[in-house]
C-alpha cells in the first residue's frame, strides 16, 4: 500500500511541472557533462518544489566596444532567494538548439557574452536553476554585435579638448600679433640664471635629474623642455653639466635636447658626450648613483625636475647636505613636501609645465599659458556653481541620469 | 628639413593617437597596438645606445684613472657578470641570475629605501625650525596631525583626532586638488603644444 502511495505521489509530481520546466539532456546540446550543469533528477524526487523563471530578458550589443560582446539583462526570478543561480543559454540564427554559455549566482541580473561573432544574430534564454531543473525565461529578441566607430561615452572629453584647443589657438594667434601677455614671477625659474651663474663661478658642474619617469610621463616631457632652456644657459655661461638618466629612451632624448641647445647657442664644440649619462633602471640603484655623484663630484647646483617617487627625499636631502643650490619641480603632490623642505626653490605642479614658456619668453608659449588659466577658471566656476547648488540642497544626480 | 621632419612625425603620430582614443573599432585598436610595438622596438634600440654610453663613460674613467675610478670597475664587472649569467643560464625563477638578484640587488634596494627614515628626520629638523610664518604653520599642523593620529592623542584632548582628520580632509585635500587641477591642464597644454609644434625646446628651440 505504502509503495503504491509513493508511486502515485511521484507520478502526480510530474504533471505539476509547468511547461517551462525543461530537463537538461533534452534541451542543452553542450556541454551535458559539465559539473555545474544540473541534471534532472525529478524521477528521484518524490516532491520537487517549482520555481518561477526570470523574466524580461533583454540582449543588446555592448556599446562603445570593438564588437564581439553582447550584454544581457533580466528581471530576477520571484524565487531568487531560493534558487541556486542562473544559466545562460544562447542560440545563433542557424542553430537548432540552445547551448549553455555561462552561469551566474542568484541575485545577479546581468551577463556579458564575450564569445560571439559580429554580424550573427543570437537569441538568449536565462534559466533559473533549482532542484536540478532549469526554469527557462522567454527568449530575448534577436541581437547582433558589431564594432563601433565612435566612443559616445567620451563625447565630454572630445568637447573639452576641442574647446581647450580652440582657446589655445586663439590665444597663440593673439600672442603672435605682438600683444604683451603678463606672466607672474615664478621664484624658482627666476633663480635659474643665478643657479647656473653660481656653478660657473665656483667652477663646478650642474646636476640636472630629469625625474625617474620614462618619456611617457608628461612631467618628463616638461622636464626635457626645461632641460633645453637650462642647457642653453649652460652653453652661454660655459659651465659643465651632468644629466643622469634612469631610462634608455630618456637618455637618448635628453642627449639630443642638450646637444641641440648647444648648437642653437652657436657652441656645438662645447657639448661633451659625458654630459648626458645612462645610469640604471633600478629605482634605488638610481638614487644611490645620484647621491654618489653629489658626494664625489660636488655639483654647485642641482635641478630635480620631472616625476619622482620615494627616492626624492634621499636625493634632495643629500644635495642639501653637500651645500648645493637646489631647484626642484614635480607634479607629484606626495613628493612636493619633501622638495619644499630640502630645496631652495620648488616648482609646484603646473609651474613645471609653465617653466619652458617662462624661461624662453616666446610669445606663442606664453599664449598657451593663458589658455591654461582660462581652462582653470572655467573648471573653478563649474566647481563653485555645483558647490552652491549642493549648499541649496538641490540634488542634480537624477537630472543627470546618475544612479 | 631636419626640423620639419620630426615636427611632422610628431604631429601625425600625436593626432593619430588622439583620434584613436575615440574610436573603439578593432582597426583602431590594431593601429594602437602596432604603435606600442614600435615603441618596444625603439626602446630596445635606445637601450643599446644607453649601454654603449655606460660602457664608454666608465671605460674612460678607468682608462684615464680619474678620481674614484675603482667604482667604475665594480659597475662594469657587475653588468658583464649579470649579463653573462643571464645569457648563459637563463633567468628562470630558480636560476643563478634570479638568486643573485634576490640576494644582492633586492637587499641593497631595501637598504636605500630604509635610509629614508633617517633622511626624513634630518629634513623634519630643518623644516620644523619656525623661522617664518609658513614654517610655523607647517610645524603646528604637522604637530597636530601627528599627535591626532597617535593613540594617546585623544587623552591630551578629546578633539585632537577629529581636528587632525579635518586638517587632512579639508585644507590638505583642497590644496592637493588645486595642484592636481593645474597639473591636469598643464599636461594637456604641454601635449597640445608639442603636437602642434608650438613647443620646440626638445628640438633646440624655435628656428
Amino acid at each position: 500500500m505504502l509503495i503504491l502511495l509513493i508511486t502515485l505521489a511521484s507520478h502526480l509530481a510530474i504533471p505539476l511541472s509547468p511547461c517551462l520546466l525543461i530537463t537538461v539532456p533534452q534541451t542543452i546540446s553542450t556541454p551535458q557533462t559539465s559539473p555545474d550543469l544540473p541534471v534532472s533528477q525529478s524521477s528521484e524526487l518524490p516532491v520537487s518544489r517549482q520555481y518561477a523563471p526570470p523574466s524580461k530578458v533583454t540582449a543588446i550589443d555592448k556599446p562603445n566596444d570593438a564588437g564581439s560582446v553582447i550584454q544581457l539583462r533580466w528581471t530576477l526570478s520571484p524565487d531568487d532567494a531560493s534558487i541556486e543561480g542562473y544559466t545562460i543559454l544562447r542560440k545563433a540564427s542557424e542553430d537548432t538548439a540552445y547551448t549553455k554559455i555561462g552561469s551566474t549566482i542568484s541575485g545577479v541580473t546581468t551577463f556579458e557574452d564575450e564569445d560571439v561573432q559580429d554580424s550573427v544574430q543570437y537569441k538568449y534564454i536565462v534559466a533559473a536553476i533549482g532542484n536540478g531543473e532549469m526554469y527557462r525565461s522567454e527568449p530575448s529578441a534577436l541581437v547582433t554585435s558589431y564594432p563601433q566607430l565612435f566612443h559616445t561615452g567620451r563625447i565630454n572629453v572630445l568637447l573639452c579638448i576641442v574647446a581647450f584647443t580652440l582657446t589655445l589657438a586663439y590665444l597663440v594667434i593673439k600672442a603672435r600679433t605682438g600683444k604683451d601677455l603678463f606672466i607672474r614671477k615664478i621664484a624658482g625659474l627666476a633663480a635659474v640664471d643665478e643657479a647656473v651663474g653660481r656653478a660657473t663661478e665656483m667652477g663646478k658642474p650642474i646636476l640636472y635629474v630629469p625625474g625617474l619617469g620614462d618619456i611617457d610621463w608628461t612631467a618628463t616631457i616638461a622636464s626635457m623642455n626645461i632641460l633645453g632652456e637650462v642647457a642653453k644657459k649652460i652653453a652661454l655661461y660655459d659651465s659643465a653639466l651632468i644629466v643622469p638618466n634612469r631610462w634608455s629612451v630618456t637618455y637618448t632624448v635628453s642627449k639630443e635636447v642638450v646637444k641641440e641647445a648647444f648648437i642653437s647657442e652657436g657652441s656645438p664644440e662645447k657639448f661633451k658626450e659625458e654630459y648626458v649619462r645612462y645610469v640604471t633602471e633600478s629605482q634605488f640603484g638610481f638614487a644611490a648613483a645620484i647621491t654618489g655623484i653629489m658626494m664625489r663630484e660636488k655639483p654647485a647646483t642641482n635641478f630635480f625636475i620631472g616625476r619622482f617617487w620615494a627616492e626624492s627625499l634621499i636625493m634632495a636631502e643629500t644635495g642639501a647636505q653637500t651645500g648645493a643650490f637646489q631647484i626642484a619641480g614635480t607634479d607629484s603632490v606626495l613628493q612636493l613636501p619633501f622638495f619644499v623642505t630640502a630645496c631652495d626653490y620648488t616648482l609646484i605642479g603646473e609651474e613645471l609645465y609653465a617653466a619652458s614658456a617662462y624661461l624662453s619668453r616666446e610669445p606663442l608659449l606664453l599664449g598657451s599659458l593663458k589658455a591654461q588659466d582660462y581652462g582653470k577658471l572655467v573648471v573653478l566656476l563649474i566647481l563653485f556653481g555645483f558647490t552652491v547648488i549642493s549648499f541649496l540642497g538641490i540634488n542634480l544626480l537624477p537630472l543627470l541620469g546618475v544612479q | 628639413m631636419k626640423r620639419k621632419l620630426p615636427l611632422a612625425i610628431c604631429f601625425i603620430t600625436g593626432v593619430s593617437m588622439i583620434v584613436q582614443f575615440f574610436i573603439p573599432h578593432p582597426t583602431s585598436l590594431e593601429f594602437s597596438s602596432m604603435i606600442y610595438k614600435w615603441i618596444i622596438v625603439l626602446m630596445a634600440l635606445a637601450l643599446i645606445l644607453a649601454i654603449g654610453n655606460l660602457i664608454r663613460h666608465h671605460g674612460n674613467k678607468i682608462r684615464r684613472k680619474k678620481e674614484n675610478w675603482q667604482y667604475s670597475i665594480v659597475t662594469l664587472s657587475g653588468m658583464v657578470v649579470m649579463a653573462t649569467i643571464g645569457l648563459a643560464w637563463g633567468i628562470d625563477p630558480d636560476s643563478l641570475y634570479q638568486r643573485i638578484y634576490l640576494n644582492v640587488m633586492a637587499p641593497l634596494g631595501g637598504t636605500m629605501f630604509a635610509l629614508l627614515a633617517y633622511y626624513m628626520a634630518s629634513a623634519a629638523y630643518r623644516s620644523f625650525r619656525a623661522r617664518s610664518l609658513e614654517a610655523t604653520l607647517l610645524l603646528l599642523s604637522a604637530f597636530i596631525v601627528m599627535i591626532g593620529f597617535m593613540p594617546f592623542g585623544q587623552y591630551l584632548h578629546p578633539r585632537f583626532p577629529a581636528f587632525a582628520e579635518w586638517i587632512m580632509k579639508v585644507p590638505n585635500m583642497a590644496s592637493q586638488r588645486g595642484i592636481l587641477l593645474g597639473v591636469a591642464f598643464g599636461s594637456i597644454a604641454t601635449a597640445l603644444k608639442i603636437i602642434l609644434g608650438i613647443e620646440r625646446s626638445w628640438l633646440g628651440g624655435k628656428e
